[in-house]
């Protein structure tokens, strides 16, 4: 083992980019569970749903920028119309009706992953701007464009921070979570308010998955493996808890980077290792509300 | 779920296939099988396991297309009889594979089975038809396992064993210079017999490991693992992942700027029908694979073109599995003139089965694993060319197989 400060100084690095990248697919999972109590296991498939957008509209404009741009408001709609299409009906139905229904979204955007976009395992193109390495240690150098998604990432955190603690909606929202009924009958559409929220979610999870695709490979059954993850670290943070969601993703980005370096036998069960200590301490997770 | 309806082609080719054989039999009654007691009408049922969705959905799509279409050359007929597909979508899911196997065998009671693609579903597949069950042709799951310990009379392979995916890398990278090397792999049954069957190779040759990086299975994410990798600072790396994996794998490699100064080596899927996915990532890494896409031999060409034509798609290497798959049960049926009761013989002819296939020659061991050429390639301009033969007629030990 290389005991140089340099070898770990990347290391480090690496972690926190990791953990940037997994607050950013999670935060959106403990938006909708924290304010809107709904299970969804569809997470993945929107952030593969992403990806694919990023992908196919990449393609058609040429450009992974227009892509982000035109690939948002689709994913928000398909969130608005999922929302209204199903979840809106399971609200005051128990948990398990949730995943029940969030799993066959799963299937469904699986199916219609393949009937749209076929097979094949796809990648994009790092935009020419981006494109560029900074030389780290002698021979490994650093891509330009995974420093970027980490500062995506602290933009979006800050906005979401910004959104809720300070405007209308997010009062609207904070209230909404905390006693549904008050708010609707101080006149608020709580309808409406949740479609918005949903879609916000979807939206997040999109992003990540457009933000990942240059870096990721874009490929069926993408999303599954980012939903566990993106679960333990919700979880891990308290479900609801923004902040515990970028709190729960650094520790998960830490500990399986430097797990994977320094005790390689455990890799693969660090960082739920590291989840079950947390949840024997506090059942509620770091930042969650004790019930 | 489990049973899907056939897509593409093969609805059309369901079609087409009964009305090729109806109009055949109307035509002609030399197709008469002489063995055959009940009647010329009886169809040899050929039961397909292979997976139609996730992420190996486009390896079983082409395998079964490709066996389409080598039975569609032969007149939709196996030793005269025209052919029944029962065909089932493995989802490769390992906790499915038991029950639609129980279904082709008991209650679809096929004659042949083909499948699968993954290495875990093969076992619980070959554990069931291994003996009395129906003759069974494994197009991909390459787990050394199915020509090894649960080897038998009535299984055969037609992709490799991964004993044949790391074995000859060891040779092919000393030649080309590389002493110290270290493997990188993902942590499971397969990656793992790669590695196992490279070192076999590499160190009695002089070879040293410096270090041995399995990575969790099916993680991708290999940033902390590069770094270390960088760290070390051997003369290349032998590496074994495959389909989104692999993309990352490469584009991460590339990104990190390793290259240039650490060799990229791998078994042949790390790039492997990745071309478009990889881009410039991949060029120059090299892999060794029992295919090659630019192989040059009239049958590999011949049989390219016509798949592009039948499926609309380009072949690759698991295509080429699966047309072998559908010549060696050709082979077996002819020999025994559609008999499917003249067991020994059938398989007989189908194990001394020399067969000129896109890959280049294919005979099979006393196992029924294949032996063939293994190519050593390189990704230049975003195709694997040739580079030279790795390993002539590369063999498999079949290690446990009492047969």
């Amino acid at each position: 083992m290389n005991m140089e400060l340099s070898f770990y100084l990347v290391q480090l690095l690496n972690a926190v980019q990791y953990g940037f990248l997994l607050f950013l697919v999670a935060s959106g999972l403990t938006l909708l569970f924290g304010i809107m109590g709904v299970i969804n296991l569809a997470h993945g498939s929107f952030y593969m749903l992403g990806a694919y957008l990023a992908y196919w509209l990449s393609g058609v404009t040429g450009s992974l920028w227009l892509g982000i741009l035109l690939g948002l408001p689709i994913a928000m709609a398909v969130g608005y119309l999922v929302e209204r299409i199903a979840i809106s009906f399971l609200y005051q139905r128990d948990h398990l009706y949730q995943v029940l229904l969030t799993f066959a979204l799963i299937l469904i955007f699986n199916e219609l992953q393949q009937i749209l976009w076929g097979t094949d395992v796809h990648g994009v193109a790092i935009p020419e701007i981006l494109a560029g390495s900074i030389q780290l240690t002698e021979n490994q150098t650093y891509p330009v464009y995974r420093l970027f998604i980490s500062a995506a990432c602290i933009a979006i955190a800050c906005g979401m921070y910004w959104v809720i603690q300070k405007t209308r909606l997010g009062m609207m929202i904070r209230a909404g979570a905390s006693n549904r009924e008050m708010v609707q009958a101080l006149g608020i559409d709580v309808n409406r308010l949740f479609a918005i929220v949903f879609s916000l979610g979807v939206a997040l999870a999109g992003f990540a998955g457009m933000l990942a695709a240059p870096v990721d490979s874009v490929y069926p059954g993408m999303g599954e493996n980012v939903l566990i993850i993106s679960f333990v670290v919700v979880v891990i943070g308290g479900t609801g808890s923004i902040k515990g969601a970028f709190v729960g993703a650094m520790l998960i980005g830490l500990a399986s980077t430097f797990g994977k370096v320094l005790v390689p036998e455990m890799a693969s069960i660090i960082v739920y290792a590291l989840m079950a200590v947390i949840l024997l301490r506090r059942p509620q997770g770091l930042f969650g509300k004790a019930s | 779920m489990s049973e899907k309806q056939p897509k593409g082609i093969t609805r059309r080719s369901f079609i087409v296939n009964g009305t090729v054989a109806t109009a055949g039999l109307a035509a002609s009654s030399l197709f008469v099988p002489p063995k055959f007691a009940i009647g010329a009408q009886a169809k040899v049922k050929v039961g397909i396991l292979l997976p139609y969705t996730g992420t190996y959905a486009k390896l079983g799509t082409n395998i079964r297309d490709a066996m389409m279409l080598r039975f569609a050359e032969a007149g939709n007929m196996l030793g005269g009889r025209p052919i029944e597909f029962v065909d089932i979508d493995s989802e490769a899911k390992p906790a499915k594979a038991q029950q639609l196997t129980e279904k082709l065998i008991k209650k679809e009671k096929v004659d042949f089975l083909v499948g699968p693609v993954h290495s875990v579903v093969g076992m619980a597949m070959v554990k069931m038809a291994r003996g009395d069950g129906p003759i069974t042709v494994i197009p991909n799951a390459g787990a050394d396992q199915l020509t090894g310990e649960l080897c038998a009379p009535n299984v055969f392979r037609t992709s490799f064993s991964s004993y044949q995916m790391g074995y000859p890398g060891g040779p092919a990278m000393l030649e080309d210079g590389h002493k110290r090397v270290v493997l990188m792999y993902w942590n499971y049954g397969f990656g793992k017999q790669v590695a196992a069957a490279f070192k076999k190779s590499f160190e009695p040759a002089g070879g040293t490991i410096v270090k041995e990086i399995p990575t969790p299975f099916p993680e991708v994410d290999f940033q902390a693992y590069l770094t270390e990798l960088a760290a070390l600072k051997p003369d290349a790396v032998y590496t074994f992942y495959a389909g989104g994996g692999a993309v990352k794998f490469v584009k991460d490699y590339a990104a990190a700027g390793l290259k240039d100064s650490i060799k990229l080596y791998g078994a042949g899927f790390l790039t492997e029908g990745l071309g478009a996915a990889q881009g410039d990532a991949a060029e120059g890494v090299r892999t060794i694979l029992h295919y090659a896409d630019s192989l040059e031999n009239p049958a590999n060409q011949r049989f390219r073109a016509a798949f592009q034509k039948s499926t609309g798609n380009s072949a690759d290497v698991y295509a080429v599995q699966g047309y072998d798959a559908g010549e060696l049960i050709l082979r077996g049926m002819n020999a025994v003139k559609g008999d499917t009761g003249a067991r020994t013989e059938m398989i007989r002819a189908m194990e001394t089965a020399e067969i000129d296939s896109p890959r280049g020659h294919l005979s099979f061991s006393a196992s029924h694993n294949p032996i063939h050429d293994i190519y050593l390639r390189e990704v230049i301009k975003g195709e694997n060319q040739v580079i030279r033969v790795a390993a002539k007629d590369q063999d498999d030990p079949a290690e446990g197989c009492k047969m």
